[in-house]
């Protein structure tokens, strides 16, 4: 078992030097989600107006929105590695090795994890700087860096399951905008009860994506909230469990060794 | 625990989805500490060979053992006992010299203490002690394959299959690699499974060297059994005057048999061997003609592979091997 955390452990190093040392990887998650957070807060600040918004900022309620951002961009910078490893046969280095797959999955995520709470400590401190109100307090922020590192995993998994099935770090990145389309056919922008178009409701009600966000918003404009974090952190388990049960079958596939 | 270090191969078959059968029922024996030179064009089934050989790629068909070790049954105690330099030196660019011996060493089980000195040993021996906290990124072909060789040192294997580790390299660094595998093999007692498309390669390194085409075995043996199964020297012989050539192959032609040449050269396979040298000097002399160039050409592997399928080996890479990612049903 000692081995098996020390190799845990050297995968996830190795996930986190690599990311480290290409600054886009790192610099894009961080900046991205926080340009699309200024745009938006500046065109839709008249939504604060709409009886029934949650809240007067519209910034606090759009900080929600760059934590699954990040993680998306966790799915694509997972995948895309280990899309390269298997392209280039450092897989099958790795295959050589006493290594166990297991450890290669919970490695690769461990690194995501790291990356993802970074970013989590770089959206809080965005939002402190601009005056945002964390309304279940200290508690609450530790919770968002919780939040934060299960998303990682679960959408981690979901990018190591696509590199595994692909094998190509193209596909993954041809995917990418599906999965954008999933943050935009949520509750990113109106809070669900105040979408007045029937159809993008309904879509809004059923994609997972909008409980993710509004367990993260509730933590920062409502305070704790039973429902919103069971249901985001229980879709947030949920995927994770199901892109890691797919995660290692295609990992037994794609590692052929006897 | 077994010690044995041997390679034994029977009936070895690969069949993929979309071609012919890779690997055609080879049978093989490499004995410890032996250096096997496995010579062949692309697309014969070296490659395919040593990714079942390494179990990363199930037979289809026949049995292989290494170091004891069945590669079907025993696929984990297979990859405890062998180390593996495949084709394409798999590294991260992103990651040092260094950064990859301590990920290998830690995913080989080597104990916390002797990971740092064992990296710095294995550095120091193939010569990128200086050059170990670059990113690998920024290396040469032949500083990436001695990094690649040192990987697979790292759990001091007792068998290590190489896959072409020289191809692409210039004659220093392909020099230094021969050097250090000559070692392994020497001093070490290493077995080292060598594959290559270099009859040069083979023919310094191996001390046997099975020669495969089209997935079977065509010829097996050590460098000079083989060469000498196949043939003896040439004399090539080059008049100073061009229109003295006639009369040079009718002196030359009681001493063996005449070989085509497309230059003004005279091309005759000794029938006595080295031994009817002399008798050809004098009859050169008996017959008053001057030479521009008299050379001893000894057969060399191209001509065994020439021989037993009828092409040079030079140049008769076809067709590459099938994707491994593809199983037959």
């Amino acid at each position: 078992m000692t081995d098996f955390w020390a190799q845990v452990g050297a995968l996830a190093r190795r996930s986190i030097v690599r990311t480290s040392r290409q600054p886009a990887a790192v610099i894009f998650p961080l900046i991205f989600p926080m340009l699309l957070l200024l745009v938006n807060s500046a065109g839709l600040k008249a939504s604060t107006k709409l009886p029934g918004f949650p809240t007067d900022s519209f910034l606090a309620f759009a900080l929600a929105v760059p934590f699954i951002q990040g993680a998306l961009f966790s799915t694509m910078n997972a995948g895309t590695d280990l899309a390269k490893d298997i392209q280039t046969g450092f897989l099958n280095r790795l295959s050589l090795t006493s290594m166990r797959g297991v450890a290669l999955i919970a490695g690769q995520l461990a690194g995501v994890v790291v990356l993802g709470l970074v970013q989590a400590a770089f959206y809080i401190t965005v939002g402190l700087i601009v005056g945002v109100d964390f309304a279940a307090g200290a508690l609450g922020i530790l919770a968002l860096f919780g939040f934060a590192a299960v998303v990682s995993i679960s959408f981690g998994a979901l990018g190591v399951f696509l590199a595994l099935r692909t094998g190509s770090g193209e596909a993954i990145q041809g995917l990418f905008p599906l999965l954008f389309v999933f943050l935009f056919l949520s509750s990113m922008n109106t809070p669900r009860d105040l979408i007045d178009v029937d159809w993008f409701r309904f879509v809004a009600t059923v994609n997972p994506v909008s409980y993710l966000i509004e367990c993260v918003r509730s933590l920062i404009i409502t305070g704790w909230n039973g429902d919103a974090l069971a249901l985001g952190f229980g879709f947030a388990v949920l995927i994770g469990i199901v892109a890691t049960t797919l995660a290692t079958f295609a990992l037994k596939e794609r590692l052929v060794r006897t | 625990m077994s010690r044995d270090n041997s390679i034994e191969v029977e009936g070895l078959v690969r069949e993929f989805k979309k071609g012919p059968r890779a690997v055609d029922g080879i049978d093989l024996r490499v004995e410890p500490g032996e250096i096997y030179g496995f010579l062949g064009p692309n697309g014969a089934g070296k490659s395919t060979t040593v990714l079942m050989l390494t179990t990363l790629l199930p037979p289809t068909a026949g049995t292989a053992r290494v170091g004891g070790y069945d590669v079907v049954k025993d696929g984990p105690k297979v990859r405890s006992v062998i180390g593996a330099a495949l084709q394409e030196a798999a590294l991260d660019p992103m990651l040092t010299g260094r950064d990859h011996l301590r990920l290998q060493s830690t995913l080989q089980g080597i104990p916390r203490v002797e990971r740092k000195p064992r990296a710095n040993e294995l550095l120091e021996r193939v010569g990128l002690s200086e050059a170990a906290d670059r990113k690998v990124g920024g290396y040469s072909g032949g500083m990436k394959r001695r990094l690649d060789l040192a990987l697979a040192l790292v759990h001091r294997p007792r068998i290590l299959f190489l896959d072409e580790p020289t191809t692409g390299l210039d004659i220093q660094s392909r020099t230094a690699l021969w050097d250090e595998v000559a070692r392994l093999a020497r001093e070490d007692g290493v077995t080292v499974f060598l594959t290559t498309q270099y009859l040069e390669e083979a023919d310094v390194l191996a001390n046997r060297v099975g020669i495969i085409d089209h997935g079977h075995i065509v010829a097996e043996g050590t460098p000079a059994a083989l060469k000498a199964e196949i043939g003896l020297p040439s004399v090539h012989a080059t008049p100073v005057n061009g229109a003295d050539r006639e009369r040079l192959a009718a002196a030359l032609a009681p001493y063996g048999e005449a070989l085509g040449s497309a230059s003004r050269e005279v091309v005759v396979r000794l029938r006595e061997g080295l031994a009817g040298l002399p008798a050809v000097v004098r009859a050169v002399d008996d017959a008053g003609l001057t030479l521009a160039s008299m050379e001893i050409q000894a057969p060399s592997l191209d001509d065994v592979f020439l021989a037993k399928t009828g092409r040079s080996l030079e140049g008769a890479g076809a067709e590459a091997e099938p994707d491994a990612a593809e199983p037959t049903a």
